[in-house]
């Protein structure tokens, strides 16, 4: 779960990471409040998108008008397809230097890793290899007092930076482990006459250990029929095309989606309704698929825990129930396939063994209707 | 010459009272698999599929010099069960549950270093010695002996794609599930490694997908160190950016994980790409004809 910038932020705080006086508003007058009582400020609208900056989501001012004025022009934009709602005005800081830090998750060593850099401000993708310095943290140490100087020696940091540095450090180390962070992004981090400030903050937060952060709001990105198969607890994405798709496993479904656009169709969705579902949830799966009004459903089975007896009973009783009035192409293997088979049979319903023969059966399929 | 796991190996299953648990352990019996004991606190002095069943897995080791284990719960009890079968000195251990915490996942790997244990997984379908014994939840009739290993970030889909090579009458030497999730103890190198030094292994088969960079390393592994014939397949051609493909790790994030990338690391190190499940038989004939 991504956080907003001045979420992030109120994170930071609790962690006693230096940030802006700030307040966060919604409508441009407000906007204009704050200039009076932060004299200069910055005016950065609230959305989760990389895009902000260059999208022109940041604004200044130094007086009321001013400030109303960018503010109103900032929430009337659009950024990367997202609504501005919340402006967060900040004071403008004294910088001297703009460094880049981030801690995220290096998957390969199975640790923390600090990616730390003087050249901040900019796109971290444009930054140079070798002016980026990585350090993975082993999880059992933590955050070293010698990590952190090495950190600097790397970078070449000496002086009042490397002690501001070493001190700063530990405690977005800290926050990203308490708060099961898989990033926490600070760019750019500002050297200022009174030590260093978090100017921006990218924080997110794992999406598996969100239930024992129930202080955290809940910020989604999702679709609101992404949100509707999350509460069914399904792994779904919507896609651009007429083919509605439904497999068993991520893998699969994956190879699924690829094997259509192989020959030639487009798939409308990734839904992978995992292992071993039951029969409520075989049927919710496909109620959900009918519902976007697909041209042709395409139905993937290779049962391990998954029974292809449930799966053909669920289709049954949607048919039953809601119709089934699109053409379907089936394929049926694994766990009691043969009673899968029977019950097919009954209502209509040939099914295919091989993937290949009931994907490509499933591209014609959308030529004739 | 079967690695990490063979007959004898001894398993203890933790969470075995559980539906999973014991649906599971009755399949892995059936396969050949030496299950030595259950571990579900609390339910100690039952028994299950004629399994003992124990409090602890100290205890649980202790009666039966037990090496591996597999686990059965939910998420969020997984950190505890895992640490406490690497403190009691168990060397494999497969995380069969899904949507473990990341930080968990990490602090179970950097136990395991210290303990010179082998994690597979975590959401891992497991791994399999075909003809000898399982640790895992794959489907028993799929796995038959022959020459090819076979390494996995998926489960269904290597399913499938072993389920076309047992059609086309080619067996496995060992089959490996990595898992799907973005910290996974044992990497596709880790396998890579193993299957190489595998006098029974004659070829390799690894079925990647988007996401991370674990195709990409194994890609720069093969190139230099691999003198057996890989095929791979890669799922994830038409997967959109940012999204998450049912897998945690399956996501293409700024850029970086894409099918093409890992596609062109691996042909470069002269693995031959499959496009399609179906045609990883034909190339797998050809490089075991060629050898």
């Amino acid at each position: 779960m991504k956080l907003y910038e001045y979420l992030g932020k109120e994170l930071f705080s609790k962690y006693d990471i230096p940030v802006p006086r700030g307040k966060l508003v919604e409508r441009a007058d407000q906007a204009g409040q704050v200039v009076d009582e932060l004299g200069g400020v910055v005016i950065k609208s609230q959305v989760l998108s990389g895009k902000r900056g260059k999208a022109g989501g940041i604004g200044f001012a130094s007086d009321f008008a001013e400030a109303e004025k960018e503010a109103a022009r900032i929430l009337d934009l659009e950024i990367d397809g997202l609504a501005t709602e919340k402006l967060l005005i900040e004071e403008k800081i004294e910088i001297e230097q703009e460094l880049y830090l981030a801690i995220t998750i290096d998957g390969s060593a199975h640790r923390p890793l600090v990616l730390a850099s003087l050249d901040g401000g900019m796109d971290v993708e444009d930054v140079a290899e070798d002016r980026m310095i990585s350090w993975p943290v082993d999880v059992t140490l933590g955050m070293q007092g010698y990590m952190a100087r090495e950190i600097c020696r790397r970078m070449g940091v000496t002086g009042n930076l490397q002690k501001e540095l070493v001190k700063f450090l530990p405690k977005l180390y800290r926050m990203f482990r308490e708060q099961d962070a898989e990033l926490a992004e600070i760019n750019p981090l500002a050297l200022t006459p009174d030590g260093l400030v978090a100017a921006d903050a990218k924080v997110t937060i794992d999406d598996d250990a969100l239930y024992r952060h129930q202080e955290l709001p809940r910020i989604t990105e999702k679709t609101a029929l992404e949100l509707k198969a999350e509460e069914l607890d399904l792994a779904y994405v919507e896609l651009e095309g007429d083919i509605a798709v439904m497999a068993n496993g991520a893998g699969i479904t994956m190879a699924t989606l690829d094997m259509v656009k192989h020959y030639g169709g487009e798939p409308a969705n990734f839904l992978d309704f995992g292992g071993g579902a039951d029969l409520e949830k075989t049927s919710q799966s496909l109620e959900l698929l009918l519902g976007t009004d697909p041209k042709v459903l395409l139905i993937n089975i290779f049962g391990g825990i998954t029974r292809c007896d449930v799966v053909a009973e669920a289709f049954v009783r949607v048919k039953d129930n809601k119709g089934i009035d699109l053409p379907v192409s089936f394929r049926l293997v694994g766990t009691n396939e043969s009673e899968g088979r029977t019950i097919l049979e009954k209502v209509g319903i040939k099914t295919f063994t091989s993937m290949d023969e009931a994907v490509r059966h499933a591209v014609e399929l959308t030529g004739t209707v | 010459m079967p690695i990490y796991i063979d007959q004898n190996t001894r398993v203890v299953v933790q969470g075995i009272t559980g539906r999973q648990g014991s649906f599971h352990t009755g399949q892995m019996i059936a396969y050949g698999t030496k299950i030595v004991g259950g571990v579900s606190p609390g339910k100690g002095g039952q028994s299950v599929e004629g399994v003992p069943v124990y409090n602890s897995t100290f205890e649980a080791v202790e009666h039966h010099s037990a090496e591996a284990s597999i686990l059965f719960m939910p998420a969020p009890f997984a950190k505890d069960a895992a640490l406490e079968a690497l403190d009691a000195g168990l060397k494999i251990i497969v995380l069969i549950p899904e949507s473990i915490p990341l930080h968990d996942a990490m602090e179970i790997m950097a136990y395991a270093r210290q303990k010179n244990a082998v994690v597979v997984g975590p959401n891992t379908f497991g791994l399999v010695s075909s003809g000898n014994s399982k640790i895992g939840i794959m489907p028993n009739r799929y796995f038959v002996p022959g020459p090819v290993g076979v390494v996995s970030r998926s489960g269904t889909l290597c399913y499938e794609i072993v389920g076309h090579l047992t059609e086309n009458d080619i067996g496995t030497t060992t089959v490996v599930g990595l898992g799907g999730d973005r910290v996974v103890g044992l990497h596709f190198i880790d396998v890579l490694k193993k299957f190489e030094d595998d006098p029974a292994t004659e070829a390799v088969v690894m079925v990647g997908e988007i996401g991370g960079s674990a195709e990409e390393e194994a890609a720069a592994h093969i190139a230099s160190s691999m003198t057996k014939p890989v095929i791979a397949y890669l799922a994830g051609k038409s997967a959109p950016p940012g999204k998450r493909m049912g897998h945690a790790g399956a996501i293409i994030e700024r850029g970086r994980g894409t099918f093409e990338s890992k596609a062109e690391a691996l042909s470069k190190a002269g693995v031959k790409v499959a496009d399609l499940p179906t045609a990883v038989p034909p190339l797998i004939k050809t490089a075991l004809a060629d050898k």
